[in-house]
């Protein structure tokens, strides 16, 4: 052990516990940069100890659940998960967690059942391929989002490229990626790539629709830069393409979803793998959220897990923080549906609209660091999906203005109301919902953070799945 | 007289769209229809010809490098000297971030290759390596539209205009522009870092030709400006044209919101 090790945990610790105290939030990132500074090879050391290797899940969209859902098949495939589940998911995020995991001398409980299961930034998988060496690495989509902080998409692109070619350089035991074939810009990650790869798509058609979404930002093929063409797209760019110049083409998958139904609460699947059919009721629903389930089962099957560890752990899986969450508050059902960038939030959209009835909707827009400072984006997303089927709608957050304006020109009418205080918009919200009815409450990031507290205080923390 | 028609032709709408210009487009037709001017939309991707006779506003974004790359082979062999011509003969042309580059002279790369551009403002754009910093965050600037059609635009509103004079939105670039002595500028900075974060200077004006670095999207929550170029881009076929006052409570709110926000 590296004698620096034990100073680190310890000083991380510290410093987590002071910041706690002083009210500065969870304090998980600074116990993380703390530790950093002082053992630089922390995270290198402590995840080595995790006996069952480690997991890396990136993407624009759905890490955050694909890895929650991995982190309960692992648990019922009798692992422990080195998880950090926090959501904080660059270095220092995954520093904190393994400090907080470690005893003081640097040694990890039940070493040998553990598997890392990371939850890993776009742009700080390079750094995690190189420190952490995971056996298997889940991509999810990409999609532009913060483009204030990566700049462009293409710089995630190349990022994710350089992260995997290093990785050849430097390892004779190349992880296998997972990569969604029906996304060309994960899919071309296979091209070329040294070591195994696995595809997982969507064989269901019908699933899907012919219109290619505003929304899609590799629409143009990425060996000879000709418009692909689909015969049918899922959302955004992500669907079965094809590029009719050069034949560059969708993967067949390896995992694929074979039928999918969704429902207003649940979404019905099967997916064949290379060990058999499984037949999964998810209790969450939304096309995107059968995608996370397909990487999470496609991940779990290169890791070894048996089916009879998936398919329960998928169908209890209740949703991770803010994502799908459901609370009862004052006798109405309040739905927390995090949307963060274009493609993302119109998923929400296209999910809140297929339910019945008329809609609610709270929407908050945050410009902090975390949500991207730039918010262009609500110009790129369809908030027109769900204004026919809406009847009363709140802008909140701290960028309420530009949100009531984006709603303007959806049809919510001309002056859409605003509100910036979180509890005071949450209060008029639950005002305007009916005993008994819905209340939906759209939030990016950080708003999420901040009105899920609220919610979840008022609900006195009984949590609608896990209460049922 | 017929109802006037504002045809506006959006170059590259698929390839060149990455910060919410779609925006710009929906406020145009917005503020058209609103107002009972009718509103055609051509869209131009690669190959196709823009007829410059049948255009009174040409509208181009922002794109990725990778995109940017595609497109100005494009844009030199298919199109350029048709905006050159309606730009001289009077159209309108809003170039934002990526177009308001490929429209100036030229793109200097840090390698210090230099890429011809279609040269309607004289200027030029370094990338200063990719080292340097992007040049992103909220900025501010203030313009001056000319006088006659500002006073025109205060009196035809109900609402007073407070600070016609500001636009505000969303800067992302790394390159840094630098203007000739053809082009003028369109504004001054009051905070952000504008054309090169140097100078003081945003944007730049040739004849009816607008570029600029701000998106966010740049009209929705910049009336006065988007009713500045509707009104020029009639001009040419209608003679003056009164834009009545229309409700632009969301508008002025998500403004006057956007002049606080920190840079």
């Amino acid at each position: 052990m590296n004698p620096r090790t034990a100073l680190a945990i310890l000083a991380g610790r510290t410093a987590g516990r002071l910041s706690r105290l002083l009210g500065r939030g969870g304090g998980t990132a600074i116990a993380g940069v703390v530790a950093l500074r002082v053992q630089p090879g922390l995270v290198r050391e402590l995840a080595g100890h995790a006996g069952a290797g480690a997991i890396a899940v990136t993407g624009t969209n759905g890490k955050t659940t694909t890895s929650l859902m991995l982190n309960r098949i692992a648990g019922a495939a009798g692992l422990r998960p080195l998880h950090n589940r926090s959501g904080s998911n660059m270095m220092r995020g995954v520093a904190a967690m393994l400090v907080d995991e470690a005893s003081i001398s640097g040694s990890i409980a039940e070493a040998s059942k553990r598997l890392a299961i990371l939850e890993v930034d776009e742009a700080t998988l390079p750094e995690i391929v190189r420190e952490v060496r995971p056996r298997v690495i889940v991509f999810t989509n990409l999609f532009r989002d913060q483009l204030d902080r990566y700049g462009e998409v293409d710089t995630v692109a190349k990022s994710w490229e350089r992260a995997l070619s290093a990785n050849t350089i430097h390892d004779d035991r190349r992880p296998t990626v997972v990569l969604n074939a029906d996304d060309p810009a994960v899919a071309h990650l296979g091209r070329g790539y040294g070591g195994p790869v696995l595809y997982y798509g969507v064989e269901d058609a019908s699933a899907g629709g012919e219109a290619v979404e505003h929304a899609s930002d590799f629409r143009t093929c990425l060996e000879c830069g000709a418009d692909l063409s689909y015969t049918v797209t899922f959302y955004g760019h992500v669907g079965h393409w094809r590029c009719p110049s050069c034949g560059n083409t969708r993967p067949a998958p390896d995992v694929g979803l074979t039928r999918v139904e969704l429902r207003d609460d649940a979404a019905g699947m099967t997916v064949v793998t290379a060990q058999g059919e499984l037949r999964i009721a998810l209790p969450l629903t939304g096309l995107y959220n059968a995608y996370n389930a397909l990487a999470a089962v496609a991940g779990a099957t290169v890791l070894g897990l048996p089916s009879v560890a998936i398919v329960p752990a998928l169908e209890e899986f209740s949703a991770a923080f803010g994502r799908q969450e459901r609370f009862q508050v004052d006798g109405r059902d309040v739905q927390v549906l995090l949307g963060k960038n274009p493609t993302g939030l119109n998923q929400v959209l296209r999910t809140v609209a297929a339910r019945a009835g008329h809609k609610r909707i709270l929407f908050f827009l945050n410009d902090g660091i975390a949500d991207g400072r730039d918010i262009s984006w609500i110009w790129d997303t369809d908030y027109e999906l769900v204004q026919p089927a809406t009847d009363w709608v709140l802008a909140a957050g701290t960028r309420a203005e530009d949100l009531a304006l984006r709603l303007k020109y959806a049809g919510f009418g001309d002056d859409v109301a605003i509100e910036h205080d979180t509890a005071t918009a949450l209060g008029r919200a639950l005002d305007a919902t009916p005993a008994g009815g819905t209340l939906y409450v759209l939030p990016t990031y950080t708003a999420m953070l901040g009105v899920r507290e609220i919610i979840a205080r008022r609900a006195g923390q009984t949590h609608f799945w896990e209460g049922a | 007289m017929s109802t006037p028609t504002l045809r506006v032709a959006h170059l590259y709408p698929r390839l060149m769209n990455i910060y919410g210009d779609r925006g710009n487009i929906m406020c145009l037709r917005h503020r058209c229809e609103a107002r009972g001017i009718a509103f055609e939309l051509t869209e131009l991707g690669i190959g196709d010809r823009l007829d410059g006779t049948g255009t009174d506003l040409i509208f181009a974004g922002g794109a990725q490098d990778r995109e940017q790359r595609n497109v100005v082979d494009d844009l030199l062999a298919t199109k350029a000297d048709a905006v050159r011509e309606a730009v001289e003969g009077g159209v309108v042309l809003l170039a934002v971030c990526g177009a308001y580059q490929l429209f100036g002279r030229f793109y200097r790369e840090s390698t210090g290759v230099e890429l011809p551009g279609v040269g309607i403002f004289d200027l030029h754009t370094e990338h200063p390596g990719e080292k340097a910093k992007r040049l992103i965050g909220n900025i501010v600037v203030e313009w001056e539209p000319s006088p006659e059609l500002r006073d025109g635009e205060r009196a035809r509103r109900s609402v007073p205009l407070r600070d016609a004079g500001t636009i505000a939105g969303f800067e992302n670039h790394g390159g840094r522009t630098y203007l000739g002595a053809g082009a003028r500028p369109l504004a001054r900075v009051r905070t952000g870092n504008g054309n090169n974060s140097v100078d003081g200077t945003e944007g730049a004006l040739y004849r009816n030709a607008y570029g600029t670095y701000i998106h966010g999207s740049l009209l929705p929550k910049n009336p006065a400006l988007a009713d500045h170029l509707i009104a020029l881009a009639l001009r040419r076929r209608y003679g003056e044209v009164a834009l009545a006052a229309i409700d632009d409570r969301a508008e002025e709110r998500a403004h006057a919101a956007a002049l606080r926000l920190r840079t």
